[in-house]
Order: C-alpha cells, then sequence, then structure tokens
C-alpha cells in the first residue's frame, strides 16, 4: 500500500520493531516542583501513543522534553539514535526528525500558507524551493486544503490553520511526529477534520505521540495509551485494557471524571 | 470647533430629502449653533481666527524674502566651493536616476516620493532667483527622474541592481564628493546648510540601523558577557543628553583614537550614529518582546538554528511591529541635528542663523525660518507618510 504522507509503513508486528525513541529515568525540576519523575517509556517505529492526564500532569511538558523545548535535568532520552544532550548539532538533528503540533497552532502570520510549509525545508532540509513548494502542495491536497495556498494563516478558521500546521511539520519528512493537545483551542465542529487528517497519518505508519483528551480518537488509533498523573506514568496498556478495565486507583478517577 | 461635536448626542434631524442649502443649515444649527454656549464659543473662535489670517496675510505681503533669494546656496551648501559644485549636482542626478527607476520598477509609494522631491525641484527651477546653471541642473534631474521612470517601467529586472544601488548611494556619493581620491577632495570643513544635515542624517539613519538591532538582539542573548555590554552601552548612551555625546565625539573621541585623525564632521556622524542605535535598540526590543514565545518554538521545533529562527520568524515581525517607533526615531534625528551648531557646524538651520545674523538683513530672520521650516516639515512628513504605506502594505494578512 502506497503511503499518502510519504511514510514507510512498516508490516512487521509492534513487537519485533526496532525502538525509535528511548527515554530512561527522565527527571525534570522548574525550581523545587518535580515535574516529571522517573518517566521510562519505549517507543517502537510506527507506533501510535497517546498520552492522557489531568492539566498540570507534565504530559505536555514530557513531549516538550522529547524535541529540546524544554529541558531536562537527569536521566537520558534518545532519539532515532541521537542522544539528546546540550549539543547543539545533536538537538537540531533530532528537531529535524521530530514534527511538532501546537495546541496553539503558532503558525507564521507574516508568511502565506505555502512559504509557512516550505520554509524548513528550504533553509533546513536545503532543498530546492521547486521541490519544497511541490510537496507543500502535496501535503497541502492530502490535508485537504489545496486552494489555500496563497494566503496568510489569518485568512483561515482554527481547523485549517491546524491542519497547515501538520502539514508543516510534515513538510521536512519527520520520522515521528508529536502532538501537543492539537485540538484543544479549535471550536467543537473544527475537531474532526483535525483529528481525521491525524488518522490518517496514523493508518499510513508514522510514529505519533499524541497529548489529547480525544478519547475517541484514543480509544480507536492509539496502538498504547498513558496515564500520566503528577508527573509520572500512572498505567500503561493498550487502549481496551486501559479504558474498560483499569487497574489503578488514578487511572479509575481521571477516567470517570472524563467519560 | 470639535468640542461642540461631543454635545451632539441628540437625535439629528433626517437630512437626506433636503436640499443642500437646507442641509448646510442643519448642518450649522446642529454643530456650531446647538444653544447659546455653543453659539459663544463658535463666534469667539471664529472672531480669533479671523485674526490670526489677517495678521498672517500682512506679514505674508509686507515682508522682503530677498534674504532667502539671496542666499540659496549658502543654505542649501554652505561654502562648497562653486567650482566643484558640480560634484553635487551629479550626486543629485544620480539620486534622480534610482529615484526614477525604482518609481517605475515597484510604482506605490516610491512614486510619492519622487513626485514630492521633483515638485521642490521643480518650485527652485522656476523661482527666478536661482542661477541659470543651477536651474539647468534642476530640470535634468526632474527630466531624468521621468525617462527612468519609464525605463524601470519597461524593465522590470532592475530590482536588484536597484536595491544595491541604493544601499552604495551614499558611499558613492561620498566619494564624488570626494574625488574619487584622484581630483582634489571637498574638505568637509567647507560643507554646510542642507547639503551637511541631509549626510549626516542619512549616514546616522543608516548606520545606526544594523548597530541598533545588533544590541537589540545582543541585549536578549543567553550569554551573560554580550548581555551585559549591550545593556551597559545602551543605558550609558540613554542616560546622556545628545548634546553631550557630541562633545564626546569631538573632544573624548579624538584623544581615545589616539593618532588617528578624524574630521569634524565624521565625528558628528559617529556621534549621531551611536546615539540613535541606542534608542532604536529598545524600539526594537520592545518588537521582539511583542513576538509570542509559540512562535520562537515553532521555528525550532521545524529544525531552524537561532540565526535562522531570527531572520525568517521572528524579526520580520518585530520590526514591522516597531516601524511607527523607528520612523519616529528617524525623523527625530533628522531633526537633531540641528544639534551641530554647538561643535561649530553650520547645518541647514545653523546657516540660517548666521544669515540671520549679517547685518544687512537685519531683522528679517522670520522670512528666512519660515522656508527653512518648510523644507524640514516636507522632508520629516515624507518620512512618515513613507512609513505608514509601508506599514499598510505589509499588514496583510495579519490577524
Amino acid at each position: 500500500m502506497e503511503s499518502v504522507f510519504g511514510v514507510n509503513k512498516l508490516t512487521t508486528p509492534l513487537t519485533e520493531r526496532e525502538d525509535i525513541i528511548k527515554v530512561n529515568k527522565l527527571n525534570k525540576w522548574y525550581g523545587d516542583h518535580h515535574v516529571l519523575k522517573d518517566v521510562d517509556l519505549t517507543v517502537k517505529q510506527g507506533e501510535v501513543i497517546v498520552i492522557l492526564g489531568p492539566s498540570g500532569s507534565g504530559k505536555s511538558t514530557f513531549i516538550r522534553t522529547i524535541n529540546a523545548l524544554e529541558e531536562f535535568q537527569k536521566g537520558e532520552i534518545i532519539v532515532d539514535d541521537i542522544a539528546l544532550t546540550d549539543d547543539v548539532k545533536n538537538i537540531e538533528e533530532i528537531r529535524k526528525e521530530t514534527g511538532m503540533v501546537f495546541q496553539s497552532f503558532n503558525l507564521f502570520p507574516h508568511m502565506t500558507i505555502l512559504k509557512n510549509i516550505s520554509l524548513a525545508p528550504i533553509w533546513v532540509r536545503k532543498w530546492k524551493k521547486t521541490k519544497a513548494e511541490q510537496i507543500a502542495k502535496d501535503l497541502l491536497e492530502r490535508v485537504g486544503i489545496p486552494e489555500q495556498a496563497n494566503k496568510y494563516p489569518g485568512q483561515l478558521s482554527g481547523g485549517q490553520q491546524q491542519r497547515v500546521a501538520i502539514a508543516r511539520a510534515l513538510a521536512m519528512q519527520p520520522k515521528i511526529m508529536l502532538f501537543d493537545e492539537p485540538t484543544s483551542a479549535l471550536d467543537p465542529e473544527m475537531v474532526k477534520e483535525v483529528l481525521d487528517v491525524m488518522k490518517t497519518l496514523a493508518e499510513s505508519g508514522m510514529t505519533m505521540l499524541v497529548v489529547t483528551h480525544e478519547m475517541g480518537f484514543a480509544r480507536q488509533v492509539a496502538d498504547r495509551i498513558i496515564l500520566f498523573d503528577k508527573g509520572e506514568i500512572v498505567e500503561m496498556g493498550k487502549p481496551e485494557e486501559l479504558f474498560d478495565n483499569p487497574k489503578h486507583e488514578r487511572t479509575k478517577a481521571f477516567l470517570s471524571q472524563i467519560l | 470647533m470639535d468640542n461642540i461635536q461631543l454635545e451632539n448626542t441628540e437625535p439629528v434631524l433626517e437630512t437626506t430629502k433636503l436640499n443642500s442649502q437646507k442641509k448646510l443649515q442643519l448642518w450649522l444649527k446642529n454643530n456650531l449653533f446647538k444653544d447659546w454656549k455653543n453659539a459663544i464659543v463658535t463666534i469667539v473662535t471664529l472672531m480669533f481666527t479671523i485674526y490670526l489670517l489677517a495678521n498672517i496675510g500682512k506679514f505674508l505681503f509686507a515682508s522682503e524674502w530677498n534674504v532667502v533669494t539671496d542666499n540659496l546656496r549658502l543654505l542649501f551648501v554652505g561654502q562648497f566651493p562653486i567650482e566643484e559644485i558640480w560634484r553635487l549636482w551629479v550626486s543629485l542626478l544620480f539620486m534622480s536616476v534610482l529615484l526614477g527607476t525604482s518609481w517605475g520598477v515597484w510604482r506605490g509609494i516610491i512614486g510619492h516620493v519622487a513626485i514630492s522631491l521633483g515638485a521642490l525641484l521643480l518650485v527652485f527651477g522656476i523661482l527666478p532667483y536661482t542661477e541659470n546653471e543651477s536651474k539647468v541642473y534642476l530640470f535634468s534631474c526632474i527630466a531624468t527622474i521621468v525617462v527612468f521612470y519609464f525605463v524601470g517601467k519597461y524593465v522590470p529586472k532592475l530590482k536588484i541592481p536597484m536595491l544595491v544601488l541604493w544601499i552604495l548611494y551614499i558611499p558613492i556619493c561620498l566619494s564624488i564628493i570626494n574625488g574619487f581620491g584622484v581630483l582634489e577632495p571637498v574638505k568637509s570643513n567647507v560643507w554646510g546648510g542642507f547639503l551637511l544635515t541631509l549626510v549626516i542624517a542619512s549616514v546616522a539613519i543608516i548606520c545606526s540601523f544594523p548597530i541598533g538591532l545588533l544590541l537589540a538582539v545582543g541585549r536578549r542573548s543567553k550569554l551573560p558577557i554580550i548581555k551585559y555590554c549591550c545593556i551597559l552601552y545602551i543605558e550609558l548612551i540613554r542616560g546622556m543628553p545628545l548634546i553631550m555625546v557630541l562633545f564626546i565625539a569631538q573632544l573624548l573621541l579624538p584623544m581615545f583614537l589616539g593618532g588617528i585623525q578624524l574630521d569634524n564632521v565624521v565625528r558628528a556622524m559617529i556621534a549621531f550614529t551611536l546615539f540613535s542605535a541606542a534608542y532604536l535598540a529598545e524600539n526594537i526590543r520592545g518588537g521582539l518582546q511583542s513576538i509570542p514565545r509559540g512562535q520562537f518554538e515553532a521555528a525550532q521545533a521545524l529544525g531552524l538554528n537561532n540565526v535562522k529562527v531570527m531572520i525568517f520568524v521572528v524579526l520580520p515581525q518585530a520590526l514591522k511591529a516597531v516601524i511607527p517607533a523607528m520612523v519616529g526615531q528617524f525623523i527625530s534625528v533628522f531633526k537633531d541635528t540641528s544639534l551641530v551648531a554647538v561643535i561649530g557646524l553650520a547645518d541647514f538651520l545653523g546657516m540660517g542663523k548666521k544669515i540671520a545674523a549679517n547685518p544687512e538683513y537685519l531683522g528679517k530672520y522670520m522670512e528666512l525660518y519660515i522656508v527653512i521650516a518648510f523644507i524640514y516639515f516636507i522632508f520629516c512628513f515624507l518620512m512618515s507618510h513613507v512609513s505608514k504605506h509601508i506599514e499598510k502594505s505589509l499588514g496583510v494578512g495579519t490577524r
């Protein structure tokens, strides 16, 4: 099957695939506040992980440490065989391979949609302008808004902006996509269009880490669900196990509030 | 008067169907003679305005303008030697070429600048007091602007060469004035009048921009040495009056530089550049701070390094946000150049003062100052007009 987003879809079962992200005893403090406590996680290639948890539980902070938008004080993160250290070279390498989608879209308001998407491929991947713009147009087609290429972000609806943001991250052809509450800032009627794009992306074989409150998406798409609370992983498992048969008290409490 | 309109809260009579005379009557009643307090204010203001206008008219008709017309050369170029004045005309012709071509290539706002400057040249070309030789030059400048407008219009490829030439314009002009190192240079101690004002202001404006930009970015740097050096510089300069910076450049700079000799005008340029850079830095820093953190994060997450994040994402937005403040700073640099009088240079205003002190023109300083004020105004107004247009044209698609 040819993948719509240019991802190589693996057919081997998850357990036999290689690890693409390894997080070992990750610890982070904001001053005295211990935000991440000994977080361990291994992600396989092509795996889709949804991270749930109450607000302030550290789940956003956790995925932001993976592409070095947040620093950490103790532990180890290895992304695509590159160790995340203070070395600027390593950080830039990792950022090239990890796309990120933010809650507030963060499109560049002074550039057209096409420029937004092709900026990084041109200046980081060093592709020719024509190639980068062609890829940008293809991606816009795939997220369903090819006609908006020459508009500015301010002229688009929230849902369209978030789809552009996804296209912008994908244009770098990353191996991993991080989603930080991608639908939380959207009007309810626009949530679906963004989730649909994410679903297609997941089906195409992309490795994804998604922080979200969309339970339907989590149940349907995730290979694994992680419940975060107070800076630590409380419970981790397949969606059906975690939703239907939660083992931990805190998981039960969280799910009873949400569902 | 405006304050009367504030009281105009009652529903106004429907005026659409009435004829124009009735409309005027109604407008007068509603806006100027609503009640007796209103009427008194209107009448008093009207009388005062008439009184002022009458006096201004009396002055304009009674005044003699020969103090200006006799001294046009002094006002514009100071004591620049007559036989070398062609160098300035060549610079002006060169500017006309650039202006005309840019007008043709870009249209829009550059047209406004070209037309305003062309009109100014035309006024001086028509005035009977201008020397014939100057008239020839003035009209050839106007003709050049028009001719090159059409050149630019039909050869749009000239965009990039134009930008390069604009950047090189001031160095080229200075080298023309200095005779390319072949001819005898015209020493800067004879530059004066509007020429001096223009040269100092444009050098200061152009050079202070990159310095201010670096200072602003440096002040936000994570490296403490860079950060505190920038803060120290900015706060030191901002803590001093401009006149003092001028004196420092005049008296202390030669001492610090040891054997290196700098002439007066260059020292003034340095002073204005350093002074303006500190203020610009703070303006630009304001713009940088207005950029949300998400913009930095999004750009970093795409793998752009810090320099590219600045160039492509942050600075374009930050600079756009502070165009009004920056242009305000440029305008004040332009006007502040009149302070060079305190270090013995005769700029536009300073030259006016000197002429007014000439016993031959005793008591005629008003005419002189009016003309000077008018020319200052044209240039300052052009700057703010251009900035407003740039702002508008960059405003596409903003939130």
